[in-house]
């Protein structure tokens, strides 16, 4: 019954538009907005789910309440009904679980891509490097460096950590994966609107976890090489001034300043 | 089912005279091997874990009510989040249910004496108060307490980054407490398989003892494994082993496996107890048995097996797990859970439901477990998972379950404190408690759910960035003062309970043998014991006329009793 009336919920659900958020947004990926659709289809199942519980336990504290010291029937078990609520979860779950896989198998895909950018996590900062176009983009805490990428193409991220484990979260992508010291991490974004989109280091990394901020600004394709033309001349220049292990405290706010302790 | 015997005498008062020629005082405290009193002292020092651990969790909730608050500094908030998750984790959840109500309650329910080793339980609980000691040590070092979160991930982790003593005292506090962990692991075990009294089979021990059967065999497939991980972890900071660090060869990723391989199991050590609590309260408040009885063991069977085979999803994020299997494996640890809600629901339904202060609290677990395992459903789905961890989603998620663990904990200690010291607690004061306690987390969680979804990181001390975060931020914390509140309204309701309302043997109709023995339960537990014919001994014995009901047999036919 309750699947009955889940699926053409669910179905609407694919079809965006009325289906409230439930707090998430679609974001600005083709893969961000597939997670968004399964985040609307599991908050329409739970709002099912979760009512149908609430409602039993409110109906029963009203309605059974002790009013006297009577002794009720001493039902314990109902096959019958037992054997529903293993079987139904069994089929939600399954479900669920389908739907799931039909989205992480998009999200995980490896298509042709036409941009590559090795993203690169340091305490406490991030570098991206073009490979082949000689540049390099680096920033720590809140000079917050931006990695530039164009629109409407598959854009194929190698991401690595330098020291310790980072996480690369975009919050507009609803995507993060982890910078894991020794493995290269591979995926991809195609980013369907443009705009700038401020992320941040999201896996404790050390002092200054809460300011390794980022940004992810998407451009059109002319855009995006007239970026990296300027880029190629001023780029090694930058990337000499800072150095991964070269901490520069001028940058982060004085109020937070505090010496790296025992390094 | 009118036959019953009046049962046989074991004991008298007076006899066993040799508890009583013992030491008195606080030489008794520190030479004692009964289960009551190492249950007892596990139960207070654990409850002072959760005072101090709470009060880690209101400066935390004071340094984030603004976007760049100078409360605490940068390193003071690393220390502060990960010294609270230690605490609540390793020294007061676990200890409470394991160390505490399961020591005081196993034996009594199964109707034994004593623990099959009270010596090894004598050891189990020295060694948690000396971990326990050992790990908030640490803050008096001078590189402060540990600081890498309570998750430890190398490398970070290691002596490059991390190089304070406060880090070696968490590894070795933590190696204590989890020794007294698997040594109450064996000792709940051995009871259980070995003590139990005549007539009390498998299948007729309280739901309790099931649960905790089910966590002390988790407890001994899980903690061993965690206690090689901190060796190795020790060894590589000190000793020059590789095992984690990428620079000699090893792994960093090996770390979270095997902390998780752990930690997930460690999930339901923690939950399985308070499963076991509420449905000991359900039952008795609503007078029936607790519904679908072997469908709850078999659930609670399930759920110890599924949750070794989940570790990964925590790990989902890394790129290099196998995806699927941890998904459907962690989907499917909500068709266990989701049965255990229905039973609940069939247990109060048509019952006589009395709102006592503990089955408030037991309701309220129901309400705030159902928040948190529906959010769990949403993150064993990868690609959900993928903007969800680690941001405040999770960080809402687990507190909603972890709360209603205390809520749970909460109820347990309305219900059989009278048990343990004879004396019931104020009923007034202990709603006033629930209400501010339920309400409290219910304003705690909500906006930490949002702040996640809206893309706010856990562990982060400021967020300068995004000043439109305060206010869900400062709601939350209004949510945790009132959690403060609600702690301290049990303070105040013990003293001013204290001796006060004498309990007698049996304050609730209970349905389970320790309602059957004295408050306080004497030396060796019981002077005499009523026939086991069913998981109710107790009410079977006061409602002889009264038995469960099997599916389809009502009041006017024939009787059957259900075995």
């Amino acid at each position: 019954m309750r699947r009955v009336v889940a699926l053409p919920i669910a179905a609407l659900a694919l079809a965006g538009c009325t289906v409230p958020t439930f707090g998430a947004a679609p974001g600005v990926t083709t893969s961000s907005r597939s997670a968004y659709h399964l985040w609307q289809g599991f908050s329409i199942g739970a709002a099912l789910i979760g009512s149908l519980v609430v409602v039993l336990i409110l109906w029963t504290m009203v309605f059974h309440r002790r009013k006297g010291d009577n002794i009720p029937e001493q039902s314990q078990y109902h096959i019958p009904l037992e054997l529903t609520y293993v079987i139904v979860p069994i089929l939600i779950v399954i479900g669920l679980f389908a739907w799931t896989m039909v989205v992480e198998n998009q999200e995980v895909a490896n298509p042709k891509t036409s941009v590559t950018i090795n993203v690169n996590a340091f305490q406490w900062g991030w570098k991206f490097t073009y490979p082949g176009q000689d540049v390099v983009v680096i920033g720590q805490t809140t000079q917050n460096p931006e990695m530039v990428m164009p629109v409407n193409e598959n854009v194929h991220i190698n991401l690595t950590s330098t020291d310790v484990i980072h996480s690369f979260y975009v919050h507009d992508f609803n995507f993060s994966r982890l910078a894991l010291p020794g493995v290269l991490n591979q995926f991809t974004f195609r980013a369907v609107n443009t705009g700038t989109f401020q992320s941040q280091c999201s896996e404790i990394c050390g002092l200054y976890h809460s300011l390794m901020y980022f940004r992810v600004k998407v451009v059109t394709r002319p855009q995006y090489e007239v970026w990296l033309e300027s880029k190629a001349n001023a780029g090694v220049a930058q990337a000499s001034r800072i150095t991964n292990n070269q901490q520069t405290s001028s940058v982060v706010p004085t109020k937070l300043t505090k010496s790296k302790g025992d390094n | 089912m009118t036959d019953v015997l009046d049962p046989p005498i074991l004991a008298q008062p007076g006899d066993h005279g040799h508890a009583h020629e013992g030491p008195t005082g606080i030489l008794k405290w520190l030479t004692t091997t009964d289960h009551k009193i190492i249950g007892l002292s596990y139960t207070v020092t654990s409850v002072i874990m959760m005072v101090i651990g709470g009060a880690l969790a209101e400066i935390i909730r004071a340094q984030l009510t603004s976007s760049n608050n100078s409360l605490v500094s940068l390193a003071q908030y690393n220390e502060l989040f990960t010294m609270h998750g230690s605490v609540m984790i390793y020294l007061f959840a676990g200890p409470f249910a394991f160390g505490g109500l399961a020591n005081i309650l196993v034996p009594i329910q199964i109707g034994a004496p004593d623990m099959a080793f009270p010596r090894l339980n004598a050891l189990s609980y020295w060694l948690y108060l000396m971990g326990s000691i050992t790990m908030l040590m640490g803050f008096f070092t001078a590189g402060g307490a540990a600081n890498f979160g309570w998750v430890a991930y190398a490398p970070l982790s290691n002596s490059i980054n991390t190089p304070g003593a406060g880090a070696d005292l968490w590894i070795a506090g933590l190696l204590l407490t989890g020794f007294s962990a698997i040594f109450t692991g064996v000792n709940l075990t051995a009871t259980i398989f070995y003590l139990r009294a005549p007539g009390m089979t498998m299948f007729r021990m309280p739901i309790f003892t099931w649960n905790m059967l089910v966590t002390a065999i988790l407890i001994l497939l899980a903690f061993p494994v965690l206690t090689a991980g901190l060796i190795m972890l020790y060894c590589d900071r000190h000793f020059g082993t590789h095992i984690f660090s990428v620079q000699g060869g090893g792994v960093p990723v090996l770390w979270q496996h095997i902390f998780w391989f752990w930690g997930h199991p460690e999930v339901y050590i923690l939950a399985l107890p308070f499963f076991g609590m509420v449905t000991e309260i359900i039952p008795v408040f609503s007078r029936k048995p607790v519904f679908g009885y072997k469908g709850m063991v078999f659930a609670t069977m399930t759920i110890g097996a599924l949750s070794l085979g989940v570790w990964a999803h925590h790990m989902f994020t890394t790129g290099v797990v196998l995806l699927p299997f941890f998904s459907i494996m962690s989907f499917l640890i909500a068709v266990p859970t989701g049965i255990k809600f229905f039973n609940w629901i069939g247990t109060m339904w048509r019952g006589e439901i009395w709102f006592s202060t503990a089955m408030l609290m037991a309701i309220g677990f129901l309400f705030t477990f159902l928040v948190g395992g529906i959010t769990g459903i949403y993150l064993a789905s990868p690609p959900i998972d993928f903007f969800t961890h680690d941001t405040y989603f999770v960080v809402a998620h687990f507190h909603s379950i972890v709360m209603a663990l205390v809520l749970g904990a909460m109820g347990g200690l309305y219900y059989w404190g009278p048990k343990i010291t004879g004396y019931l607690l104020n009923e007034t004061i202990g709603k006033m408690q629930f209400w501010f306690l339920f309400i409290g987390i219910q304003v705690f969680t909500f906006p930490m759910y949002l702040l996640g979804l809206r893309g706010m990181p856990r562990r982060v001390a400021a967020y300068p960035l995004h000043p439109s975060w305060q206010t869900l931020n400062e709601l939350s914390t209004v949510g945790a003062v009132m959690i403060g509140v609600s702690t301290v309204l049990f303070m105040v309701n013990i003293g001013y309970s204290w001796k006060k309302y004498p309990a007698g043997d049996n304050p609730w109709d209970g349905h389970t043998l320790e309602w059957f023995t004295t408050s306080p339960p004497p030396h060796h537990n019981f002077y005499r014991l009523p026939r086991i014919r069913s998981e109710r001994p107790t009410w079977d014995y006061n409602h002889p006329d009264r038995p469960a009901k099997a599916h389809g047999h009502h009041d006017n036919q024939d009787e059957v009793p259900v075995v």
